[in-house]
């Protein structure tokens, strides 16, 4: 965490437009037809990085060796984050059904999400670490 | 190769500026493992021909950072600093959370070495094999958060500039000083992530020493290759199992004791320790929940206890104040021991530690020490350059730590922590102060003690362990008894965090992930006569040739700090303390357990038979 304690899970917000699949020059993403989550075509993939640049909260990544882009899939529908968060008893993550979540308010970059979760912990004085 | 092991360190001369990899035997890793084993075969190996003249905050110094084999996969990662202590004089494996040692693995590496002196200050930037020594002026004299800050931001810098097409790049982990290490101190810590502290040794001060202000790491490879993934898997769902059925722990850390091994155990430093018991309800852990706690869980990478919480001061003189919990061990010396009974103050002083880069156990030390003697009048108003040390004056505390961490006047005699200060103090006023200085070869005691023999610390637990003062690794008998010191060396050497491990887990558990994670077949009893053994008995022998400043002689120094046989004064347990004579009696006990000689010094069978016949040449002196 760019802030200690602010610690967050930078996750893809599951964007109803998909501007991610849209910026792909190369088709190599697309949308599950189960989930509604983007799948990557590791084939087609040319590891650009358009996605990154489309994405509000730059949440693609590029596999550090197979230089693909790496989205979440949520699990085919069984997103193993949520289990072991629940597992654990910390109750972060949830799985919802798709509805009329505002999917865009949380797509945000790690600076904009770490800076408002500090200043919820250390009011103004989060400023001096961000 | 054995499993588990990136294959290879990297030694670091900060004179030359350059660097290499370097590798070890299989053989010489079986025996060590990692951590403070291996950083006690290092150091051995290298300097023990020169060790009483080897000055631990002079360039010849060797400081390491090392992970074990477990690292990154037993659940809450830590690693181990190590070299010279400037506090003992002997070697003291000190381990700090946070991500540091599962990003070094990452980046392909099983540790740090480093030796020599730069020049001028650095920090060292190792991103996969890439490894770089940086400028790090702008960095030098900023506390621990501006530090913290501003490496994250130069770091993030440097990666999104050189491989722009990554995406985000998490902030590298990092080690770095304060002030305090900066100039020396020998309460310094090696801090991580502002409130992670590898604080026993004074190893902040060997960073200082060597113009080193940080190194910062970011891996992007996978962990090493293990023998059995199912079975690893397997183990860290059973320590994760153990750790969620801990329900107290995870909700309170170890934030539960700051009340109850003062009410309960009697067994807390109050006031320089002239009581163990209060009874101070507002200082009970639920009051710092509701008053200053505004995060009850907070992890490191994979660690399923969480016994951090996020303690940050709302309003009042203290406003602004954050720290972890504070945990037992700084709740205790930054609150009771210097007369402090209310959490924000504990917070405020536990923060303002964690920014100067001291170490809360061995600076709460010296300043309760400092107050019991003004209180006595042997140190005047004068003396301490004006400030009034009372008993539970915050700011008169907080006045003190910065002196510590800048060495400024007073600060500069305390800064040589309990033990050193207290020979000063002696000479200058003609007065026995030793009695008052409650510490063990020059190491002050953890927050636990052995009067009411209510807590875990046995009577003979400071008195004989290699690492002196430090409560994580105590001593018993039997030598591998339950709370023998080479499980201690095991945890410290794997690395297996004491809290995620340590409650509840069956006792073979943390040897089966070992053999689990490397493909070797080590048992707890091998361990016990072997590997474990071996590391003890190179810190024992580094422990009493010591030096240049200080030599202990174990018929004077294997004891308890003379406080510890005044009666308690107080509580339930009023009127207990420690028995010389039994004392006397096990301690000579466990020398022959241990194969030492009366004197304390091993033996050369022992020796020869742990194939350790260099420690035996070097230590022949000793014997006469």
């Amino acid at each position: 965490m760019l802030v200690p304690g602010a610690d967050f899970p930078h996750l893809c917000a599951q964007c109803e437009d998909y501007p991610c699949v849209e910026a792909c020059p190369f088709k190599a993403l697309s949308i599950s037809r189960k989930t509604s989550a983007v799948l990557v075509n590791d084939e087609k993939c040319t590891g650009c990085g358009k996605c990154i640049e489309a994405c509000p909260g730059r949440i693609p990544h590029m596999h550090p060796a197979d230089k693909k882009i790496v989205i979440c899939d949520l699990c085919n529908g069984n997103p193993q984050c949520v289990k072991v968060c629940q597992e654990g008893g910390w109750n972060v993550l949830k799985t919802v059904t798709r509805g009329e979540h505002p999917y865009r308010l949380y797509a945000r970059k790690p600076e904009e999400q770490t800076r408002s979760l500090a200043i919820k912990l250390y009011g103004e004085k989060a400023e001096e670490f961000i | 190769m054995i499993l588990g092991y990136a294959g290879k360190f990297l030694e670091i001369g900060l004179s030359e500026g350059a660097f290499k990899d370097v590798t070890f035997d299989d053989e010489l890793l079986k025996d060590y493992v990692g951590g403070r084993g291996l950083a006690a075969k290092i150091l051995c190996d290298r300097l023990i021909g020169e060790w009483e003249e080897l000055d631990p905050l002079g360039p010849d110094n060797v400081l390491l950072f090392l992970p074990g084999p477990l690292t990154g996969f037993f659940p809450g990662g830590r690693v181990c600093v190590s070299g010279k202590s400037p506090q003992s004089n002997g070697v003291v494996g000190s381990t700090v959370g946070g991500e540091f040692g599962v990003e070094l693995r990452c980046a392909g590496y099983d540790g740090v070495i480093v030796t020599g002196q730069a020049e001028k200050p650095v920090y060292v930037f190792i991103k996969d094999s890439d490894v770089e020594i940086r400028d790090a002026s702008r960095i030098w004299g900023k506390d621990g958060k501006e530090t913290n800050t501003l490496l994250n931001k130069e770091c993030r810098r440097l990666l999104s500039e050189r491989y722009p097409r990554y995406g985000e790049w998490k902030e590298p982990a990092k080690l770095y000083i304060g002030p305090a290490g900066e100039n020396k101190v020998r309460t310094a810590v090696v801090v991580a992530k502002w409130t992670h502290a590898a604080g026993y040794g004074g190893y902040g001060a060997v960073m200082g020493s060597k113009n080193l202000k940080a190194v910062a790491v970011k891996g992007t490879g996978p962990l090493p290759e293990v023998a059995d993934l199912g079975k690893v898997r397997r183990m860290i769902n059973a320590v994760d199992k153990s750790a969620y059925e801990n329900v107290l722990w995870r909700r309170w850390g170890t934030g539960g004791g700051g009340y109850s091994f003062a009410a309960k155990s009697s067994s807390e430093p109050i006031r320089n320790w002239q009581e163990e018991w209060h009874d101070e309800k507002s200082y009970g852990v639920d009051q710092f929940e509701n008053r200053v706690w505004v995060k009850q869980s907070w992890s490191d990478f994979g660690c399923p206890t969480n016994c951090l919480k996020i303690a940050f001061v709302k309003s009042g003189k203290f406003k602004g104040a954050i720290t972890d919990n504070p945990d037992y061990e700084l709740q205790a010396y930054l609150g009771p021991n210097l007369g402090i009974f209310t959490p924000e103050e504990d917070v405020f002083m536990a923060s303002l530690i964690d920014d100067l880069g001291l170490c809360g156990i061995q600076t709460g030390n010296v300043m309760g020490f400092a107050a019991e003697l003004f209180q006595r009048g042997i140190l005047s108003k004068n003396d301490l350059d004006g400030i009034e040390l009372k008993w539970g004056d915050t700011e008169a505390f907080a006045k003190l730590a910065k002196k510590i961490a800048l060495r400024e006047g007073v600060g500069n005699l305390l800064a040589e922590g309990t033990y050193r200060a207290a020979l000063k103090i002696g000479k200058m006023k003609g007065k026995d102060v030793l009695q008052y200085a409650v510490q063990s070869k020059g190491i002050g005691i953890g927050a636990h003690g052995i009067r009411s023999g209510k807590d875990f610390s046995t009577d003979i637990g400071y008195a004989c362990s290699v690492q002196c003062g430090d409560h994580t690794s105590i001593t018993d008998l039997p030598v591998d008894g339950a709370l023998g010191e080479v499980w201690a060396v095991f945890n410290d050497s794997a690395i297996c965090c004491n809290f995620s491990g340590g409650f509840g887990l069956p006792r073979n558990l943390k040897f089966d992930f070992y053999n689990a994670v490397t493909g070797l077949e080590l048992t707890r009893e091998n361990w016990g006569k072997g590997g474990g053994l071996k590391t003890l008995q190179i810190q024992r022998a580094l422990l009493l040739l010591g030096g240049p400043d200080l030599k202990w002689n174990p018929k004077v120094h294997d004891d308890n700090p003379s406080r510890f046989y005044e009666p308690l004064p107080s509580g339930p347990y009023k009127g207990k303390a420690a028995d010389r004579t039994s004392v006397r009696e096990s301690v000579q006990e466990y020398y022959q357990e241990a194969g030492w000689d009366e004197n304390g010094v091993p033996k050369s069978e022992t020796l020869e038979k742990l194939e350790l016949g260099d420690v035996d040449k070097a230590l022949r002196k000793l014997r006469k």
